[in-house]
């Protein structure tokens, strides 16, 4: 028999009044979790999934945000009825919150001890002494070694992985029945996500504590979930186990979810499926359905509103035309092949040939007055590869791997210390700024962060026509409007959308303005540095497929910049792994996920979870030990061999040199 | 279960007003310094108009009289109306203030800018310039300019007088904008503007200066008000503006120092137009930066 629920929220509505109206965040939510359990809560951002769960916390920012319905009951309290004083009491000590950024969560000035043992003194009323041994031991449990060293540093002094344990620590300080964690992973990479993930998810069974996991990271949630709820457009529009919810969706919002992210166990060459269009402003939702506009199944019924009902034992759907879709009868299209064509020119010369580059920065650390010691961060060491006409080579690595400067390097944003970059055979790095004009409309740069690629003061048209004027690619103004409006199209906006100002558009818009300016200057080359990472997985695809598209079309050759192993592996004909500057692993895609022969690609291909929890539970947890160490002060030999499986004592010695393993198969590693 | 439930609730919802409408709820100083400003203004613009006499009609029948109906702000050691020179007065005061202002901060956004986008060598050497101009006191500062260049009168207004207000402003205001400017210049949008290869002078017109904007406003109506302090100073000091021309700063001093125990109207009214017209700057400057300021808001 089930024991009953510790958290139940009943029918919330949780609306926000802004001076532009209503906006109605959560509407007609309700879910239950048990003592032990782990519920995903799943949606794009804006759907309410970070709302409901700080309305639990009793945190909505006043006064703008108000429950308005609902009750959420608490071990048979109603935790809105509660006074100030009673909910505080619960906070931190029955029901406590790990949020995204480890970064700025953790106050700077106090000591993390003080930190850990703050909640301890005050819902506890424990001893310094109580407390002092409690928090030693929570640092342990998080796995921070040397704990009560530890306990006297300041945030500045942990990496994020290890605040994100720290804050784990707090979270867990007095035995909390529930922990609400807001992306606990998302700031974190990728082998340090499944570190964090395993450590949460042991602990919860091991203290039988309920766990809600806020994310937007299907792989997260396949991986560790017990229960999801899928929220769209704050509703919950799907709401079952683990799964159900993938391996038998049944709200086509959340097939269509599934089926838009790249996945690493699935062949490559399919087109992504996408979701079109745009999630509904909460100011002014649609009527009925409020996936219909973007859905593929909208048939009449769909202008009614659908009511979540269970279409089998503890699986609920949010759509009319569930039985259809349970019985088979509705099916969504097979996915497309990515039309394959010759579209790489492997014989001609290479577009884009990097020999031996190296970046050094130069850190200045203050010591006495006059005693200030400089010291090099190797940011790129040694990296050479080529790239040919109409490729996409994909660059992969953790944060602080250098792959980001590799690319301003490839731009010329920064000054190569060593080696050289030829783009059809012409030395960019050793250019005078002048020189580079004429190479700069050729090599062009789409950015990760869509909120600041563009220049807040100039509309999108301005944006896009100012290349096309200052390289008098078109003879006048009028020209150049009428090419803004062929570009946009081109990018799939309308001509219309000239006049706006980028805080005008959504994410995905900008990011495509993005493309568009890119493209204005007609370029050969583009250097896509992380261009989907801060976008919505149903953007994501979006806009995955149009740099596939654009490619074909245009010939384009990408140096695709990502930390997301899915995405690149989908979009790239070869691919580099990098680690602390150096090249680990190059090979073709395909042979590189298939078959990788560095124990680093290895780790990292382990450590990404893959939205399907059947595939997940497969797997054993091999979580890669340790973090990575300061670029500042590198590892002698092999940089890798601190956290390698397979590291001796050769390996501090030997700097491994790329060698080509199998033909096309290059690997930086002296035991392969 | 039904379909989603809608709660009844009925909300009464600002309308959005215009933004003149909000600065003067959320900034009721702000907009009473405004209203202050505009008086200044249109009292400058149209002394003709407004004033009851000629400011430099020198009437010896009515020498140090009274505050009075005739003469409300009583007459000074030449029978000049005070009142009268009092509002042509911030004719003069706003357009050194205004003008001085300007040219100040426009030079120093530009330097600040500058100094911010190409960094390195060029950023150090520019601030310890700057470090070296801030050690005057700015009345040093402007005392040095206006002795060395000397007087230099267009349409009535002493250029070089301006010029000297003027630079004492500017090492500030590059100092402020170049912090301003240095978060800016490490947006993407400066990155995509190098990789499209454009020229610096374009990065920085175009791309960087449009974005301190909102720094430059506020900093230009807040040296408004210092600008119009040094200007009354310097005239105190006998090296702003001269006799007859009526200048606040000038009222104060000359023979007002011999009869202010006899007459203190003479320096009380124009002090008082000083102190009004430099806490109105101040205030609405400071009203502007809160309300520009996002954090500021609710």
């Amino acid at each position: 028999m089930l024991a009953p629920p510790l958290l139940s929220v009943e029918d919330l509505h949780v609306h926000f009044v802004t001076s532009r109206g209503v906006v109605r965040a959560v509407e007609g939510v309700s879910y239950e979790i048990r003592p032990g359990e782990v519920l995903a809560i799943v949606g794009e951002s804006g759907c309410g999934k970070s709302v409901s769960s700080l309305a639990v916390m009793r945190l909505l920012a006043k006064p703008a945000g108000r429950v308005v319905h609902g009750r959420i009951m608490f071990e048979g309290v109603n935790l809105l009825e509660l006074s100030d004083e009673e909910m505080r009491e619960r906070r931190g000590r029955d029901i406590s919150m790990i949020f995204q950024e480890p970064m700025t969560s953790l106050n700077p000035v106090l000591p993390i001890g003080l930190q850990i043992k703050e909640p301890l003194f005050i819902h506890l009323k424990m001893t310094e002494e109580q407390a002092q041994a409690r928090a030693v031991e929570l640092l342990k449990m998080v796995g921070i070694t040397d704990p009560e060293r530890r306990l006297d540093q300041y945030p500045h002094q942990f990496s994020g992985g290890m605040r994100q344990r720290v804050m784990i620590a707090i979270g867990l300080a007095c035995n909390p029945k529930l922990i609400i964690a807001d992306e606990p992973t998302t700031a974190l990479d990728v082998t340090i996500q499944a570190q964090i993930l395993e450590l949460m998810k042991e602990l919860s069974r091991k203290l039988n504590i309920a766990l809600i996991v806020i994310t937007h990271n299907l792989g997260v949630v396949a991986r560790y979930a017990d229960r999801v709820n899928v929220m769209y457009a704050a509703r919950v529009v799907e709401q079952g186990t683990a799964d159900q919810v993938f391996l038998a969706p049944r709200h086509p919002y959340a097939m269509g979810l599934m089926r838009s992210v790249p996945r690493l166990d699935q062949p490559r060459g399919l087109k992504l499926e996408t979701i079109e269009g745009l999630p509904p402003n909460l100011l002014d939702p649609p009527k009925g359905c409020r996936f219909a506009a973007r859905c593929a199944f909208k048939a009449e019924i769909c202008a009614q509103d659908p009511p979540l009902v269970e279409i089998e034992a503890g699986h609920f759907s949010a759509c009319l035309r569930a039985p259809e879709l349970a019985a088979g009868t509705l099916k969504p299209a097979p996915q497309a092949r990515v039309d394959a064509g010759v579209r790489i020119a492997k014989d001609a010369p290479p577009l884009l040939d990097v020999q031996g580059l190296k970046k050094f920065f130069t850190v200045t650390r203050k010591g006495g007055l006059f005693s200030n010691t400089t010291s090099q961060v190797r940011a790129v060491n040694d990296v050479s590869f080529k790239i040919a006409p109409g490729e996409t080579l994909g660059l992969v690595g953790e944060s602080g791997c250098g792959k980001t400067t590799i690319g301003r390097l490839v731009l010329r944003l920064e000054n190569p210390t060593e080696g050289a970059i030829k783009f059809k055979g012409e030395d960019i790095a050793a250019k005078s700024l002048n020189e580079l004009r004429d190479i700069r409309r050729k090599i062009q740069v789409i950015f990760q962060d869509p909120y600041s690629s563009l220049n807040p003061r100039m509309t999108i048209g301005q944006i896009i026509a100012e290349p096309l004027m200052v390289y008098k690619i078109v003879p006048n103004a009028k020209a150049a409007a009428e090419r803004v409006a062929e570009l946009l199209v081109q990018v799939g906006l309308f001509a219309y959308m000239a006049e706006r100002y980028p805080h005008e558009m959504s994410g995905g818009q900008r990011q495509r303005v993005g493309i568009a300016r890119a493209l204005a200057m007609e370029p050969e080359f583009i250097v896509c540095d992380e261009p989907v990472s801060a976008l919505d997985v149903s953007i994501q695809g979006q806009i995955i497929n149009l740099l596939e598209n654009l490619q074909h079309k245009l010939n384009l050759t990408y140096l695709f910049i990502a930390h997301d192993l899915a995405v690149v592996r989908h979009i790239s004909d070869r691919v580099v792994v990098m680690y602390l500057g150096r090249l680990m692993e190059m090979a073709d895609g395909d042979a590189l996920y298939a078959e990788p022969l560095h124990p680093y690609t290895k780790a990292l291909l382990d450590a990404a979870p893959v939205p399907d929890p059947s595939v997940e539970r497969a797997r054993a947890p091999r979580a890669l030990k340790g973090e990575t160490p300061s670029p500042l002060n590198p590892p002698s030999g092999c940089v890798f061999h601190t956290r390698c499986p397979l590291a001796d004592g050769d390996c501090k010695k030997i700097v491994p040199e790329p060698r080509e393993v199998k033909p096309g198969h290059f690997v930086a590693c002296i035991k392969v | 279960m039904a379909a989603v439930s809608q709660p009844t609730v009925t909300y009464n919802i600002r309308k959005r007003r215009p933004a003149l409408v909000e600065f003067c709820i959320a900034q009721p100083l702000g907009a009473i310094s405004g209203v202050a400003i505009l008086v200044m203004l249109f009292a400058g613009m149209f002394a003709e108009l407004v004033a009851p006499y000629d400011p430099l009609t020198i009437n010896f029948g009515a020498m140090l009289a009274a505050p009075s109906a005739e003469h409300p702000m009583g007459t000074d050691a030449f029978g000049r109306d005070i009142f009268s020179r009092v509002i042509y007065g911030a004719r003069t005061a706003l357009t050194i203030g205004f003008f001085s202002s300007l040219f100040g901060c426009t030079l120093g956004a530009v330097i600040g800018v500058s100094s911010a986008y190409f960094g390195g060598r060029i950023d150090m050497a520019v601030q310890r310039f700057i470090d070296v101009m801030l050690a005057f006191p700015i009345i040093v500062l402007a005392l040095v300019v206006v002795a060395m260049l000397g007087r230099n009168l267009v349409g009535g207004v002493d250029v070089n007088l301006i010029v000297a207000i003027a630079i004492p402003i500017v090492p500030k205001v590059a100092r402020v904008v170049r912090s301003a400017a240095l978060s800016i210049r490490e947006m993407p949008y400066i990155d995509a503007a190098r990789a499209a290869g454009f020229s610096h002078t374009r990065i920085i017109f175009r791309h960087m200066v449009p974005n301190v904007s909102a720094p430059f406003l506020i900093m230009f109506t807040a040296f408004i008000a210092q600008a119009i302090l040094l200007e009354a100073s310097l005239s105190f000091l006998g090296l702003g503006v001269t006799e007859p021309t009526p200048a606040w700063g000038l009222m104060l001093s000359g023979n007002a120092s011999d009869f202010y125990r006899e007459a203190p109207w003479m320096i009380l009214f124009p002090g008082l137009a000083i102190s009004v017209a430099v806490f109105a700057f101040n205030l609405f400057g400071d009203s502007l930066r809160d309300w520009l300021d996002p954090k500021f808001k609710v």
